[in-house]
């Protein structure tokens, strides 16, 4: 099914709507067509283009919910569609914290389609995978990467009047270069809307310098470091004081954003006074839905202002428990940075690490966020403001809240994605004072 | 489904931050149609319009996967039921070799013409791609099979289980550890029926019905006065069962410290004993960094099996092919050439099996065709072997695959993924008491917790649910702030003693990610308690 125009999906959904007898109907529609290239080995691996489409109808009677998909248009299966979701509504037992739906919202206009993206052709992912490519095989190096983009539609309608509509584009890329001995590693990641603004071969060059600068590593004894994070290696940190932003777990006395005493950090001074983070699906850089799956207005909103915990996030249910504004977590985050590049802030450390990404974040304590991980791909000494050499990877066990306390500087902002969650943030590299490296590891 | 939807389906919050990511789940569905199921003589027509198709656009080789993806949650916490959620997935995908290279395309319409194209997109995106081939796809030699099917061996489909009965267990559950003195739980049923179409243009027509399970819970217990928490995880462990695993007996528990579970699982006797030990945690000592024997319990070693022995042995990462995500492999090829590498003590023999019945990897015949088999990875200590597929064969000179092909759903290319890899047990008669009785200075560790390795294999950090101190061979209470940390040849070869084969029981994964773009894979690993010499151990304690 081709992506459809606003039009064609109110149209739509206001006739699924029309065949609905229960309290309240409330009717999701979304499609995607997704293209990847996968490579390895300096050689295509797998390929592939994927298109779906689905329709999803909650009925309700009081706090009871049935839900029903399908992926056929004609009106009979529209109508078998409600009907069923009906059904299972009245089997479906009560749920104390269903909340009634919303009524009509006023959204600001998205700006996360591009139609470039959406125009993509299976010869423009090969040449910008052969551009890649042909980087690695120039430098006599190993590359292995992975393409992908995505051009979608969503749409709500509900019984109440609410209406929202969206596209959106994306395309995420990265890229391992290693050297053919294998005793170097290097790496990059970018993301964007506009998939005119990816240039495979710069990331691939910066990939190859690091892979080529990172052989013949030293070993240097663990223990506590001045680090200098790229914007991969914040992301994958900084994304577990994201994810954990809600209220409920820390008016539950459950979270990272709980007190002694009981009650919640909400209001209070955690961080480093020069952490600012906030949400905006208007930010140009970094464009999300200006809705999300309930129907709520996504809004610019600060969750830490000057290190001071401003928002957390809510479900319905618990915002109207709590009487405050259900607030929905974010799309996408955003962490103010500072003027220096990459290279100034490491032309002004005297001693100091810099770890191009971060690798297999597990939690180990909820309480304190403390979390476990890798350097990879790229980890440097630096003295006297130069990088001296590469040196082997350290696996790491540091919370971000302790981090964010131990702020030395704040580089220039860039977008970049999670190697985690695929999610993409605008974050500086970031400074870091006494990061907590408790071994080696022997792995490239 | 991302990871953050799955949060938001279930309502999990920080609790769900323990579970890994969960891949795209299908449309809800009602729970009856999960037991129709499609006519396999019309998949066969399906099939054959994909192979006709792709081969008339000039592919020299083709599969076809027919894929019927049904899944059941039932999301439950304390005393309310938060989410029920049946989920299907339908759909094709077709997978060519033209020009020499692979090409892939999936389609959830499954008219003729629409098969058609996909067929036609797959050999076209094929043909595009060869150019940047450095050689070309090997596939190794594959009889077809003709029609035949396998069905896993289940005593009770999950999906004809009343919601009702599914409900009131977990509410029992929540009930249990309340009384217990959790402050909060959370409980789910996860349930899963694949039924998978595969066809080749080698002439095979396979049809397979596959069942997994998963009970599990999340128990919270907070010292309101200092703010802190202590969270304990269910002792079970995903099955390729039906809903027989959870009618527990007598005879497959095994009493120790804390009731531990074999094949068969005691949920709400679980949740009673989860309840009190996340009280005693709260309280117990917070552990001394040092060098420490470590008797680790199934529920726990599954997850150190699968990240230092599993994943470093799949043929793919050795290669390089997950160079840019998972990353590659300490194992390489020169180690399994030389026949001599001393990967662990010659006690460690770990062997994968891809039949063994009750696990979540068992299937008659892999996603590309290929009939499943058993074989040994590390034998007497030595890294004998790796986990391949067909265009892999060639490397290792061997003659057939070895069945490793998986794609998590119709829409996923199919690679490279782990068999069930599981530690032999051991020879000698010894039970869990044995292996306790002899340690002067140790830790006990049962569940799985924090787990993180690098991305060649070799240091890992893993953490657990319950940590017994051992001193001079007997347990003197609970520790906790627990983690350890090695070098997975200095861990394995530190190996020195594991049970006998009563004490065998399997843990598992539903969820391992492997790929890009990502796909999820459900393996199992077995093994007996197994003790570890002079392992270090670091105190995970902060304050913030």
């Amino acid at each position: 099914m081709p992506i459809l125009t606003k039009d064609e999906a109110y149209a739509l959904l206001k006739k699924v709507l029309s065949y609905s007898k229960a309290d309240e109907c409330e009717v999701n529609l979304g499609g995607t067509d997704s293209g990847n290239i996968r490579y390895a080995r300096n050689s295509v691996s797998t390929s592939g283009k994927v298109s779906q489409t689905q329709l999803v109808v909650t009925s309700a009677y009081g706090k009871k919910s049935g839900v029903a998909t399908i992926n056929e248009f004609d009106d009979a299966s529209l109508e078998k569609v409600v009907r069923r979701s009906e059904e299972l509504a009245q089997l479906a037992p009560e749920n104390p914290e269903y909340m009634p739906l919303l009524g009509p919202q006023t959204y600001a206009e998205p700006i996360t389609f591009v139609q470039a993206t959406a125009a993509i052709t299976p010869k423009l992912r090969s040449d910008l995978v052969a551009a890649s490519l042909q980087v690695a095989k120039d430098a006599k190096a190993v590359a292995a990467g992975f393409l992908e983009d995505t051009t979608g539609y969503s749409a709500m309608m509900n019984s109440k009047g609410l209406f929202a509509y969206n596209t959106s584009t994306n395309t995420n890329f990265s890229i391992t270069v290693r050297t053919e001995d294998g005793r170097g590693s290097g790496y990059a990641t970018r993301g964007y809307n506009d998939i005119t603004k990816l240039d495979t071969k710069k990331a691939t060059q910066i990939a190859t310098e690091k892979a080529v600068r990172s052989a013949e590593a030293k070993a240097i004894e663990p223990g506590k470091y001045t680090v200098i994070l790229e914007p991969a290696a914040v992301a994958v940190l900084l994304e577990r004081i994201f994810f954990g932003l809600d209220a409920r777990q820390a008016d539950e006395g459950r979270s990272f954003l709980s007190k002694a005493g009981g009650g919640t950090k909400l209001g209070e001074k955690m961080l480093d006074e020069r952490v600012n983070i906030y949400s905006d699906p208007l930010n140009p850089e970094l464009p999300t839905s200006t809705w999300n799956g309930d129907g709520r207005p996504q809004e610019k909103i600060s969750w830490i202002e000057k290190g001071v915990v401003k928002n957390l996030s809510y479900s319905r249910y618990w915002a109207e428990k709590k009487g405050v504004k259900a607030i929905p977590g974010p799309d996408g985050a955003i962490m103010e940075g500072g003027t220096k590049s990459l290279e100034e802030l490491i032309a002004g450390t005297k001693k100091g690490v810099l770890v191009t990404r971060l690798w297999y974040i597990r939690d180990v304590d909820p309480q304190s966020l403390l979390l476990t991980g890798l350097t990879r791909d790229g980890t440097f000494y630096i003295e006297n403001g130069k990088i001296q050499y590469p040196i082997k990877n350290f696996r790491f066990n540091e919370s971000p809240v302790i981090m964010l306390n131990n702020l030395e500087e704040l580089g220039k902002v860039e977008r970049t994605v999670s190697v985690e969650s695929n999610v993409n943030y605008l974050l500086p590299p970031l400074k870091i004072r006494d990061f907590t490296f408790s071994s080696l590891s022997d792995a490239v | 489904m991302k990871r953050r939807d799955f949060i938001y389906l279930s309502g999990l919050g920080a609790a769900a931050s323990m579970l890994p990511g969960i891949p795209l789940m299908g449309n809800p569905i009602d729970p009856s149609r999960a037991l129709e199921t499609v006519d396999v003589s019309l998949k066969k027509q399906m099939a054959d319009v994909a192979l006709n198709a792709a081969r008339s656009k000039g592919a020299t080789y083709t599969d076809v996967r027919i894929g019927r993806y049904l899944n059941q949650f039932v999301v439950t916490r304390e005393d309310k039921v938060q989410n029920i959620v049946n989920t299907e997935s339908y759909g094709m995908g077709v997978r060519v070799v033209a020009n020499g290279g692979w090409g892939f395309a999936a389609t959830d319409k499954l008219d003729k013409d629409s098969i058609a194209k996909a067929a036609e997109q797959a050999v076209a995106i094929a043909k595009e791609n060869s150019r940047l081939l450095s050689e070309p796809v090997r596939l190794a030699p594959q009889k077809g099979f003709g029609e035949v099917s396998w069905k896993a061996p289940i005593e009770k489909n999950s999906f004809e289980v009343p919601i009702k009965e599914k409900v009131d267990l977990l509410l029992n559950v929540n009930d249990a550890a309340m009384k217990a003195g959790a402050d909060y739980v959370n409980s789910i049923l996860f349930m899963v029926n694949e039924q998978k179409y595969f066809a080749s243009s080698d002439g095979s027509y396979i049809d397979q019905d596959v069942h997994r399970i998963w009970p599990t819970f999340f128990i919270t217990k907070i010292d309101k006065a200092t703010g802190k928490f202590e969270t304990r995880n269910a002792l079970s462990s995903p099955m390729g069962m039906g809903y027989e695993y959870l009618y527990a007996r007598p005879q497959d528990k095994i009493q120790g410290i804390t009731p531990l579970y074999k094949g068969r699982y005691d949920m709400i006797e679980d949740a009673r004993f989860a309840g009190q030990q996340a009280g005693e945690k709260l309280k117990a000592k917070s552990v001394e960094a040092g060098k420490y024997d470590l008797i680790l319990d199934p529920s726990h070693l599954w997850l150190t099996i699968h990240e230092s022995t599993g994943h470093p042995t799949e043929l793919d990462r050795v290669l390089g092919y997950e160079a840019n995500f998972a990353g590659t492999s300490f194992l390489t090829l020169d180690k399994w050439e030389s026949k001599k590498f001393n990967y662990g003590s010659k006690l460690v023999n770990i062997f994968a099996d891809k039949t063994q019945v009750g696990s979540l990897g068992a299937v008659g015949y892999d996603d590309e065709g290929v009939k499943c088999g058993q074989w040994d990875i590390i034998k007497d200590g030595i890294l004998v072997n790796y986990q391949v597929i067909r265009d892999q064969a060639h490397i290792l000179k061997l003659d057939a695959s070895q069945g490793c092909c998986y794609a998590d759903n119709w829409s996923s290319i199919q690679f490279q993924r782990m068999a069930n890899i599981s530690l032999q047990p051991g020879k000698e008669k010894k039970s869990i008491d044995d292996m306790i009785k002899n340690v002067e200075k140790g830790i006990y560790i049962i569940g799985d917790g924090s787990f993180s390795i690098d991305q060649q294999r070799y240091n890992f950090q893993f953490g657990g649910q319950l940590y017994y101190e051992i001193k001079n061979g007997k347990i003197v209470g609970m520790l906790k702030d627990v983690a350890y940390q090695s070098n997975t040849q200095e861990f394995w070869n530190s190996c020195t003693a594991i049970a006998d084969s009563n004490d065998y029981r399997l843990g598992g994964s539903f969820f391992d990610g492997k790929g890009q773009p990502g796909q999820v894979s459900a393996v199992s690993h077995g093994s007996s308690t197994t003790r570890f010499n002079g392992v270090n151990v670091i105190n995970t304690g902060r304050n913030i």
